[in-house]
């Protein structure tokens, strides 16, 4: 609430008066400068020198004003209009050829780096709960109502597998947009429930895994196995791979949420979370490759085994030659930027 | 209560408030972000559409493989939206500028592209079950009014300087030409802008403070004014200050 009794009363400061008619002729021009540098997306030198300068003033202003009429109006709106070149003034570097190179070669890395072992136990997690989904199909062959559709078990039954029926109902790259899209939503869901102190990625993985062994279990049952096998074979194992690393990014905003290392859980999670945040750009582009491939290769009767084995570890270890720093070597200029940073 | 605000450090170590976005200003700029990819959405709809009515295509292979292709375009122009908008535009979508709010870091500065990613990653859960019922619920119960993704990304909505700029200029320009002091302008102004909503004997008693303030010498007179009159006083003191 403002007050106003200090500018009613008769003895009000004259000298507070006289500054403020002083400089009011410069916060025209001050205010006009604010405006235009928040519309600046490129500024010259010249033009950031300028908005700098324009800076100070307002906030060297604003602390005259607050010490000479304190909650006026003239101090809230030199402090909007300071607080608006403050924002204008500290922002990021644009995203360069060289920031994406850096981010390629460095963040992603290692941010990679920083939940690997996260990544490996819950590929144990997926690989467990796999082997648990078999067996329990195969025990108990009629929960397979639980993980596939009544038209998937019918298909089956009945000696087709879904996977090449997908084909004819949609060209190959619509069902790649599909297939990506899918992706992506499961993969950003492990990644954004690993907040739930890593129970939600535990959970998403878990249920991938029992749904991936318990449909091998029942597509071996009526000898269609290998055939599963063989549409999985180009795109699973890195489409798996990628869904492990984001729900162990996931687990990591987890573990800060339980055990904070320093500072409140806030501070915590908002550090990791921008640690293993370039893992979601990598990722991204990972389920597109997969998501191509799944939509044009996999489906396609023609490509033998052999061929989808090669497609599927090579492209698996191109995506551990990236992650792990090997794929595009750091350069000195990157590590030397890097230093003064 | 008191106004949410981020207090921030300026380089040159004075401090700043940016008030905050409450809940009501967040929906309303997420309304019309909401509205405008609806709007592109249903645009390659249409498009798509029409498209397939053309001649040579009606009935064909390609009508088909047009619509799947429109229904993409559709759910891409949707779902990237709103993360596309705030890295481009740096915090500063069409939606929050019309509400009169941005995007800023918890030291006031413009959000990088990773922080703008997670922020919108993580509507998956401030949109659960529906509507974004989980981050407005979150937006009203945190202190800096923010949901899930700002949490998690350091961000927070502040109200922008869309009128600042002027009002500053305008506070300005009262101040190099007017006699009387600059919060006593706006003294008057408010009292007129709220005349009508005040109680007829309140707002005389108020304009008679007022005046016999502003201008001591006409006090028995404009004791003896009614309230209509004491309004048009008021009116010309604020004319005659503009005019000078």
């Amino acid at each position: 609430m403002r007050d106003w009794s200090d500018c009613l009363s008769a003895n009000s400061d004259p000298e507070a008066a006289i500054w403020v008619r002083t400089h009011a002729s410069q916060w025209q021009a001050l205010a006009a400068e604010a405006a235009a540098a928040a519309q600046r997306a490129r500024p010259t030198s010249e033009e950031a020198l300028q908005t700098l300068r324009a800076y100070r003033v307002l906030a060297r202003h604003l602390a005259t004003v607050r010490s000479l009429q304190p909650g006026g109006v003239l101090a809230a709106a030199l402090e909007r209009t300071c607080g608006g070149l403050h924002t204008a003034l500290n922002r990021p570097p644009r995203l360069t050829r060289a920031r994406w190179g850096q981010l390629f070669r460095d963040d992603i890395p290692a941010a990679a780096a920083t939940v690997r072992s996260l990544a490996l136990w819950l590929a144990a997690l997926l690989v467990g709960s796999a082997l648990a989904g078999w067996w329990l199909i195969n025990t108990y062959p009629e929960l397979v109502s639980l993980i596939a559709s009544p038209q998937m078990i019918d298909g089956v039954e009945h000696g087709h597998l879904w996977t090449y029926q997908i084909l004819n109902l949609a060209p190959p790259a619509l069902l790649s947009g599909r297939i990506v899209f899918n992706n992506v939503l499961v993969t950003v869901g492990a990644f954004c429930f690993g907040i739930l102190f890593g129970l939600g990625a535990f959970y998403m993985i878990a249920i991938n895994g029992l749904m991936l062994g318990g449909l091998l279990a029942f597509t071996h049952q009526h000898g269609l196995g290998l055939g599963l096998l063989k549409f999985t074979l180009a795109h699973g194992p890195v489409e798996l791979s990628v869904m492990c690393l984001a729900a162990a990014a996931g687990t990591a905003l987890g573990e800060a949420v339980i055990r904070p290392a320093a500072g409140t859980r806030a501070q915590a999670v908002r550090r990791r979370a921008a640690e293993v945040g370039p893992l979601l750009i990598a990722c991204a582009m990972l389920l597109l490759g997969s998501g191509l491939i799944e939509g044009f290769i996999s489906p396609h009767p023609g490509i033998s085994i052999p061929a989808r084995l090669a497609i599927g570890l090579g492209y698996w270890m191109l995506m551990m030659l990236w992650l792990s720093g090997r794929l595009f070597p750091r350069t000195g200029r990157t590590a030397a930027r890097r230093e003064a940073d | 209560m008191a106004e949410a605000a981020l207090t921030v450090r300026s380089l040159t170590g004075v401090e700043m408030t940016l008030p905050i976005a409450g809940p009501g200003m967040r929906s309303y700029a997420f309304l019309i972000d909401w509205q405008i990819r609806l709007l592109g959405a249903l645009g390659w709809l249409l498009i798509a559409v029409l498209l397939r009515l053309l001649p040579n295509v009606a009935g064909r292979p390609l009508a088909h493989q047009l619509l799947m292709g429109g229904v993409v375009l559709a759910l891409l122009t949707y779902f990237l939206y709103q993360p596309a908008a705030e890295i481009l535009t740096r915090g500063r979508t069409p939606g929050l500028r019309t509400a009169g709010a941005r995007i800023v870091t918890l030291e006031g500065t413009t959000p990088g592209f990773g922080a703008l990613l997670i922020r919108n990653v993580f509507r998956l859960i401030d949109s659960l079950p529906l509507c974004y019922v989980v981050g407005l619920v979150s937006c009203m119960l945190t202190e800096r009014h923010v949901r899930l993704g700002d949490l998690v990304a350091g961000t927070v909505m502040v109200r922008t300087t869309a009128d600042a700029s002027g009002s500053l200029e305008r506070l300005a320009v009262q101040a190099q030409r007017g006699a009387l002091p600059l919060e006593a302008v706006e003294l008057v102004h408010d009292l007129l802008t709220r005349w009508s909503s005040l109680e007829p004997q309140q707002r005389a008693r108020l304009a008679r403070t007022v005046l016999s303030k502003l201008d001591p010498s006409a006090g028995a007179a404009d004791a003896a004014l009614g309230e209509p009159a004491l309004h048009a006083r008021l009116e010309r003191l604020l004319e005659r200050e503009q005019r000078s």
